[in-house]
């Protein structure tokens, strides 16, 4: 499925190109012009479920694991956050100050990611997609029953950000900020993690498995190492989930928000970290006005149908649809051939 | 089996020992210490009953799954929906010719074209893409889901089986003595006995059509080397369309039987989407007999789960899971 | 021409991204929210019909001003509950709300409704109890009474009319089952009824197969309570009748109203008898409700037989909402203060008789004690056999004393 235009394609990214400084600018004073509303709940939760995706993208585009547990991973983290830090349902909160709880919350969540690896990177390919999704739901049944950790079906409310420096960081703007820092700092991480030597073993692994474990490579431990890290990703986006919402529930890490976030990366695109942003960003939108639109109860179907066109015709996603409009523009333009980007 | 039983003899008595305790306990009559420890025998032997007749089911919708697995590599997530359209579709034409076997029949037939419509139109473009094909069943269940909710609604639907089907029997098994000496037995619904009897019967159908006939043991080729049965000549493509139209036509079979057992509902799709995924993840991808031992490991455990402690019942079954995983990753019949 | 599209871009953008678009003077912006996705569309789309008929009443005008309707959607999860609840404040710009539908859902918009003082809440269906009693939100209203109050003289009903004394309980492992089982034990225990623990059998929700639970149910009880919902609950009353169960059943607000015993399928006569309690009552011959029954089905012939509770819900917490506002004038330029202070005062004729509010802005109302009886078609439905007049959310206790009953549980209250 994968070549190596990917690494190929990469070293031309330090010349950065103005579109990118565009966006960067554009998300840097976003917060100047736009609505809390905008802010916030468009802004702030395009790039939380941006990142989650991202920790998806990360084993599935570079390590051939598509691994539909991240969320649960994410909502482990969530969770600890309501069962170690505070909350005000008067069941567990034990009070531990907020930067213990979310450095705990964060490794707990990524050993939990390691041990998922563990169990399911000893099959092939294809088993994979099968038990993580086995063990999503085996964790949302989990939650939704167990009332002495997890508090059941009700879950845990009024998991609130600390103040810090005077400000409260779940305010919009303080918290746009926030989720663009680690949305910033974890898409670095795996733009330029991929070129790593670890990030480098990863994509041939998953190019050969076979080939790799012959040359003498560990294939196993890559890949268990590659769920930590995007254990890592994804508990540091649960932790911000949490804050966002202010509370965690079963319906939090349902089966349906498991499969949300396999269609953001999905349509967004696997073949590069700004992938799962955008296609958070269309589906944060579409979520949005979707009801001013057309009518809200038929949006699964707007969502399905979106993600079935996307795997039947443009398997890159959106941005692999961006790239071959570009090129098609690119070939009329210039008349001449040109190896593009994308392929 | 005897090659089984000479290369694990402990294994081998361990099982033999479970089973002979479990028929003990289910035809002798308990003691009372038993009783105090366990609860009465009417809820062990109910409990016991139901887990069988839940595994006929699972085993219902698992085989189906498993066999498209174990001949096309083709993980088809969109098999819950099937269960539930079949339902669905077999409810209307029950309802329409107000026979049951009616809807049973049409069940079968229309799940199974749309199998092989799923087939022809969209997996046969992406062979060999796993990924790709697993993708598109996911976005055919979301999609299945919805519009299943739009034309039958949030409502529950249930099957009036024929009357002979409806109530319940007297087994030959006694519940307990009464203090006046008079015997008190089990009675059991005559339905959940017709779905175990179904089940072995399906099982029996699929063993001698994979190993008696000719197509059969092409698929089996098939399952063992794909590009052998390619180069022996076989229309493989005829094969596969066979064999998605038996495990779709399942699925739709299982949707009208369970829907009979227990009810339609938006949702059913995903359970049992997710029964048939722990079932050959525990018993093996691609293998019927695997399939059918991971039915009743999971329906047993689920049951006594849900009868002794209700609560966790469902980590049970994942308990399982994770434990065949962590010794056996194939799964218990799968081949490494 | 690339930056002249890149201007025009820009332009639309900076269009979108403005705040929340202010209402005109001469009307006022009310948001509904409801589950119009997932499972419960059918409930949400019944709770819509409720705002809409109050609305018509109306003409869409109250204190002079017109009435601009946004809807929203969840899907019973709190988490999209909240987003849909800020996106029709913050975006759309709504001073009064409507709903939301479920009781989670009810918990968590209670707890943004202390973030937003100058937005009035008013509840939709959700019947959790403590969206009202404990830590309750200045701006959250229930003008539609809680699962606790719904069971209202069921529990004393079965024990004196009935002669039942020790009762099995089977219900759904989560909060709104607790409140009701909480409601209709409470009594049943104080008169001397049992329902020790271990006969108190709590499923996950969404559970299908009863076949094991009904093998574990106590033989030596007088009747089993159950307390399922929707499609659980259909599931379970096939299988009890074909395990050959003879107990009589006492139901919840929710386990054979109209959902349950109008499902596809075959009728269940065997829990005609069945006595259950709840906000409405299908067969009530008041002629207030029977106006209200025929104006639903004039307005909606695609609607279900007889409105739901999610209908009525919704309706008189709707209307709630319109009344105050012609008293006020219209008149929300003070952040609604004032308009809060006439709706926590008001009281008024419903369908189904008075409601007013008690000091946490929870109502009092009647409720119908039923029993299912065979309609004049065969059909199953239930008939009212008493009106509990003015039930409040502490039972009839003082508010102190009703808190040391401690909040809802498994185990609360332990009898037996």
């Amino acid at each position: 499925m994968a070549d190596l235009s990917l690494i190929a394609g990469k070293s031309r990214l330090p010349n950065i190109h103005p579109a990118a400084l565009v966006a960067a600018v554009f998300l840097l004073f976003y917060p100047a012009f736009a609505s809390n509303f905008f802010i916030f709940q468009v802004g702030a939760y395009t790039l939380v479920l941006g990142t989650i995706a991202l920790s998806l993208m990360m084993l599935a585009g570079y390590g051939g694991m598509v691994s539909l547990s991240q969320l649960t991973v994410a909502g482990l983290a969530g969770y600890l956050m309501a069962i170690l830090g505070e909350n005000s349902v008067g069941v567990m909160g034990l009070g531990w100050p907020w930067w213990l709880t979310a450095l705990t919350a964060i490794l707990a969540a990524s050993v939990f990611s390691a041990l998922i690896g563990a169990i399911s990177v000893r099959t092939e390919g294809i088993y994979t997609i099968m038990i993580t999704l086995a063990i999503a739901v085996a964790f949302f049944y989990f939650v939704r029953q167990n009332y002495v950790i997890f508090n059941g079906f009700t879950g845990y409310a009024g998991v609130e950000p600390p103040v810090l420096f005077g400000i409260y960081w779940r305010d919009p703007t303080p918290f746009y900020y926030l989720s663009l820092a680690v949305a910033a700092f974890f898409f670095f991480a795996v733009l330029y993690g991929a070129r790593s030597t670890f990030g480098l073993s990863l994509q041939a692994i998953r190019d050969n498995p076979r080939r790799m474990r012959a040359i003498g490579y560990d294939v196993t431990l890559h890949r268990i190492f590659a769920y930590w890290l995007a254990g890592l990703i994804a508990g540091t986006a649960g932790v911000l989930m949490v804050w966002f919402n202010g509370r965690i529930s079963p319906g939090s890490v349902g089966v349906d928000i498991v499969i949300d976030i396999l269609v953001i990366a999905v349509v967004g695109g696997m073949r590069h970290p700004i992938g799962p942003f955008i296609g958070a960003l269309a589906f944060v939108l579409l979520e949005n006005f979707a009801i001013d639109l057309i009518d809200r109860e038929r949006f699964n179907t707007v969502i399905g149908l979106a993600f079935l066109l996307v795997v039947l015709f443009s398997p890159d996603g959106l941005l692999g649809l961006w790239m071959r409009i570009k090129n098609a523009l690119k070939l009329k333009r210039r008349t001449l051939p040109e190896s593009g980007g994308g392929q | 089996m005897r090659k089984f039983i000479e290369r694990h003899t402990f294994w081998a008595i361990v099982i033999l020992l479970v089973a002979g305790i479990f028929l003990w306990m289910i035809f002798a009559v308990w003691p009372d210490w038993l009783v105090s420890a366990l609860g009465r025998k009417k809820t062990f032997v109910n409990t016991f009953l139901n887990g069988l007749t839940l595994a006929g089911l699972y085993f219902l919708v698992a085989s189906g799954f498993t066999l498209v697995f174990g001949l096309m590599r083709n993980v088809n997530l969109a098999h819950g929906s099937m269960y539930l359209l079949g339902a669905y579709i077999g409810y209307e034409a029950a309802e329409a010719s107000g026979n049951w076997f009616v809807g049973l029949g049409v069940a079968f037939i229309a799940i199974a074209v749309t199998g092989i419509l799923l087939q022809v139109l969209v997996f046969r473009r992406m062979e060999g893409d796993d990924l790709r094909q697993t993708l598109v069943t996911i976005g055919v269940s979301i999609v299945a889901a919805d519009l299943m909710l739009a034309v039958w609604s949030g409502t529950t639907y249930q099957f009036a089986p024929p009357e002979w089907l409806f109530g319940a029997a007297e087994l030959p098994i006694i519940s307990t003595i009464r203090s006046s000496g008079q015997e008190v037995f089990i009675k059991y619904p005559v339905y959940r006995l017709a779905v175990l009897g179904v089940a072995i019967a399906v099982g029996i159908a699929l063993w001698l059509f994979l190993n008696r006939t000719r197509i059969g043991m092409m698929i089996r080729a098939g399952v063992n080397d794909r590009d052998m049965l390619a180069a022996s000549g076989v229309n493989v493509q005829l094969v596969f369309a066979l064999v998605f139209a038996i495990g779709a036509g399942l699925a739709g079979f299982a949707g009208v039987i369970g829907g009979t057992a227990l009810s339609i509902a938006p949702g059913e799709d995903i359970r049992y989407l997710l029964a048939s995924l722990v079932v050959v993840i525990v018993g093996g991808m691609g293998s019927v007999p695997g399939a059918a031992i991971g039915a009743l490991l999971i329906g047993l455990a689920e049951q006594f789960g849900l009868a002794y402690f209700p609560t966790y019942g469902v980590v049970l079954t994942f308990l399982i899971m994770v434990v065949v995983l962590a010794v056996r990753p194939q799964g218990i019949m799968g081949n490494s | 021409m690339i930056t002249d599209k890149r201007t025009v871009i820009a332009a639309a953008v900076a269009a979108m991204l403005a705040g929340p678009a202010m209402a005109q003077d001469d009307s006022v912006k009310m948001g509904a929210l409801a589950t119009l996705e997932g499972a419960f569309t059918v409930l949400g789309e019944d709770s819509m019909r409720g705002v809409r008929m109050a609305l018509e009443e109306f003409k869409y005008t109250a204190g002079g001003k017109k009435i601009e309707l946004i809807t929203g959607s969840s899907d019973a999860s709190p988490d999209s509950a909240i987003r849909a609840t800020r996106k029709l404040v913050e975006q759309d710009g709504v001073q009064v709300l409507v709903g939301p539908l479920s009781g989670s859902e009810g918990l968590a918009v209670k707890d943004y409704a202390k973030t937003q003082p100058n937005v009035t809440f008013l509840n939709g269906s959700s019947a959790a109890q403590d969206t009202t009693l404990r830590d309750p939100a200045e701006n959250f209203f229930r003008f539609g009474t809680e699962g606790a109050q719904w069971m209202a003289g069921l529990g004393e009903y079965v024990y004196k009319e009935k002669g039942y004394r020790s009762i099995a309980v089977l219900a759904e492992d989560y909060s709104f089952p607790y409140t009701q089982v909480f409601g209709f034990l409470e009594p049943f225990c104080r008169l001397g009824g049992e329902a020790p623990a271990d006969a108190r059998f709590w499923v996950p929700i969404g559970n299908k197969d009863y076949s094991s639970v009904i093998a574990a149910l106590p033989d030596d009880v007088d009747a089993i309570y159950v307390a399922l919902g929707g499609a659980d609950a259909v599931n379970f009353l096939t299988q009890y009748e074909q395990a050959g169960g003879d107990l009589p059943l006492v139901g919840g607000s929710i386990t054979v109203d109209q959902t349950v015993l109008g499902s596809k399928g075959r009728t269940r006569d065997f829990v005609i008898g069945t006595p259950s309690a709840g906000p409405i009552s299908d067969t009530w011959d008041d002629p207030k409700w029977q106006a209200f029954v025929e104006a639903y089905k004039t307005q909606f012939p695609d609607g279900f037989p007889s409105p739901s509770l999610f209908a009525h819900a919704y309706y008189i917490n709707t209307k709630a909402a319109l009344l105050a506002l012609d008293e006020v004038g219209g008149d929300l330029s003070d952040g609604g203060k004032k308009y809060r202070e006439v709706l926590s005062n008001l009281s008024f004729e419903t369908p189904t008789g008075m409601v007013k509010l008690d000091e946490r802005r929870n109502a009092i109302a009647d409720i119908f004690l039923t029993e299912v009886s065979e309609g004049p078609d065969g059909n199953l439905l239930n008939k009212t056999i008493k009106v509990i007049p003015e039930v409040s959310q502490t039972l009839g206790v003082s508010y102190d004393e009703f808190l040391k009953y401690g909040p809802v549980s498994r185990e609360n209250p332990k009898c037996g």
